[in-house]
């Protein structure tokens, strides 16, 4: 498997029409590395172009990496059934810039945009619909970002009281332990923490 | 005057036995034609990725379970194929065809739930009666294995937990051979039948270039006449030791996707016996120390094999840095784990491709037109399992 993919790296090394920034091939997962100006000239030759026939959508998600500059990674993953082969295109883009939408090209990709959309609060310019999918009518925030927190912000239930669900703030009846198992011997955070303040005062 | 055009909005669901699970759909009819159809997802959200950013590798493998639960090895399979391929170890040979047996199970139990239900949902009880019997066999065959009937937790990176109980190959055995009888039984309510087959017949057609382009994968892909199954094109696992055929559509509608996945049963069926009639001695779990527990018995004796059963199963074992996708032919399609690993013993990020997710999201397009009592057949016929699609 691995040559098929080391040729397919060459293949595309040698295309004069892409626009690739940078070629990264570990595990048999070739990854392309693409600016976002380019993103739609570089799909559709890899859709057309009779050496990779890329005819296939699998999936558009995101990576939050928050101490970088450019804060996200957003891949599309592509599949060739001609020539049976796999791709991911990725770009790198901070908070605020918007990404051109795919659902032209590709329809899948409208409820697929609007989950990276969902998640991590990437803009989609001209995308049909951009509502958020996955989470509730009136959530707030983007829960894969890496700065939210596992438990949430809110939580839901029934009210006796005003005969309808509410929201309300998290409650924890005991605190979330995330254990490091890394090194033992130094404890977990949330317990230096306490014997930090501890020694404080 | 003109005539003005007056739509109705319907609410569809989300409690509704129709919908599979938790689907809402937002009608608007014309008469009893359906003009637009917008399915509101995520009433099953749990937050599945973002727990698994926060689980050990170890930890992760249950959540894939409870993604399409009613095949829950077959995800299993994608997590543990994407971790190896990272730690580069090699699984032994009992365990992959350990796999491919209970993959193969995955299958047939997906496929009766499936077969069944959208027989019920256009107005057939005995179908689900008589399928449900058979499931009811295959998951006391999970449990024999990994001592629970749904959430088996049972492949794990490196191989599977533990090695078959004994009398259980026979078993399986028997049931493969008992099996074909029982679809044999099922078609004669369904393929022929007149009701059936008029409910299904020319619903919901779907052309090969509409399936590719809507991201289709699986029995809708084939439902429409593409020959592309994972198992064969991408050999992963030992797949490539087993003869069998994959079946494909001519029309692409209901009723093709139907027969595929009649026709995909006895494959597996073929499949499993192949596999239990050649399965080798050995191993079930990769002896690289990193990834494997040690035996028992070693346990008693060692401390160092003591200490490092505890360390992974306190603190795992460590990925290499890297990303990677891997994907498995499940039950209802391509299913996919994009992995990104850090180094350390938790993943960084875990995306989770249902095949459920593209099939629901091309319901408004394979819905236009057609009437309302045509959404369940659909609907059926799609597949959907509400625990992938929302995650």
């Amino acid at each position: 498997m691995s040559t098929d993919y080391n040729n397919l790296k060459s293949l595309i090394e040698n295309n004069k029409e892409l626009k690739i920034d940078k070629i990264e091939l570990m595990h048999d997962n070739l990854i392309l590395f693409s600016s976002t100006d380019n993103l739609i000239y570089n799909i559709n030759i890899l859709k057309r172009d009779n050496n990779f026939k890329f005819r296939q959508l699998i999936d558009i998600l995101g990576i939050d990496y928050p101490q970088k500059e450019k804060r996200f990674e957003v891949v599309y993953l592509f599949l060739s059934h001609e020539k049976n082969f796999r791709i991911s295109l990725k770009i790198n883009i901070d908070e605020h810039e918007i990404v051109p939408t795919l659902t032209n090209i590709f329809p899948s990709a409208n409820w697929q945009e609007r989950e990276v959309f969902d998640m991590f609060g990437i803009k989609f310019a001209d995308h049909p619909d951009l509502r958020r999918i996955l989470t509730d009518y009136e959530f707030e925030g983007y829960p894969l970002r890496k700065d939210f927190p596992l438990t949430g912000y809110k939580e839901v239930r029934y009210s006796a009281e005003y005969q309808k669900v509410i929201y309300e703030p998290v409650k924890l009846a005991q605190d979330y332990r995330d254990f490091d198992f890394e090194s033992p011997w130094k404890g977990s955070e949330y317990i230096k923490k306490a014997q930090d303040k501890a020694n404080e005062s | 005057m003109s005539k003005q055009k007056k739509t109705m909005n319907l609410n569809f669901g989300p409690q509704h036995p129709a919908a599979h699970g938790v689907l809402r759909l937002i009608l608007e009819l014309d008469g009893e034609m359906v003009e637009r159809a917008d399915p509101h997802i995520g009433l099953l959200h749990r937050g599945t990725e973002k727990l698994i950013e926060h689980k050990t590798y170890t930890q992760a493998i249950p959540y894939f379970d409870r993604l399409d639960y009613v095949a829950p090895m077959n995800q299993e399979h994608a997590f543990a194929l994407a971790v190896e391929k990272l730690v580069s170890i090699e699984v032994p040979l009992r365990a992959q065809y350990i796999r491919v047996i209970f993959c193969e199970i995955g299958r047939i139990l997906s496929h009766i739930l499936n077969i069944t239900t959208q027989a019920l949902d256009v107005g057939a009880l005995t179908p689900a009666l008589w399928g449900f019997e058979e499931r009811e066999k295959l998951m006391v065959f999970y449990e024999r294995v990994s001592g629970s009937r749904l959430h088996a937790n049972y492949f794990r990176p490196g191989g599977v937990h533990i090695d078959l109980p004994v009398g259980l190959a026979e078993d399986i055995y028997k049931f493969c051979e008992d099996f074909p009888k029982v679809i044999d039984d099922l078609e004669t309510l369904l393929t022929d039948n007149r009701i059936f087959k008029q409910r299904n017949v020319d619903i919901g057609i779907i052309s090969k270039q509409e399936a590719l382009d809507h991201g289709f994968s699986g029995v809708m892909l084939r439902g429409s006449g593409v020959p592309w199954d994972l198992r064969k094109s991408n050999p992963y696992e030992c797949y490539n030791e087993f003869n069998f055929r994959i079946p494909v559509g001519k029309n692409g509608d209901c009723y093709d996707r139907y027969l595929c996945r009649i026709e995909e049963m006895r494959e597996s069926i073929l499949i499993m016996t192949q596999a239990l009639k050649k399965i080798p001695k050995g191993p079930v779990m990769t002896q690289d120390t990193k990834i494997g527990p040690p035996k028992r018995n070693d346990m008693k004796m060692s401390m160092e094999a003591l200490i490092n059963h505890f360390k992974l199963y306190t603190e795992g074992y460590h990925v290499t840095q890297g990303e990677i996708y891997s994907a498995v032919e499940a039950p209802k399609g391509e299913f996919g784990v994009y992995l990104v690993a850090d180094g350390s013993n938790k993943p960084y990020r875990c995306k989770i491709k249902a095949p459920g997710f593209a099939h629901l999201q091309a319901m408004n397009y394979m819905i236009k037109g057609h009437m309302l009592a045509d959404v369940p057949a659909i609907l059926g016929s799609m597949d959907i399992v509400f625990g992938e699609v929302d995650r």
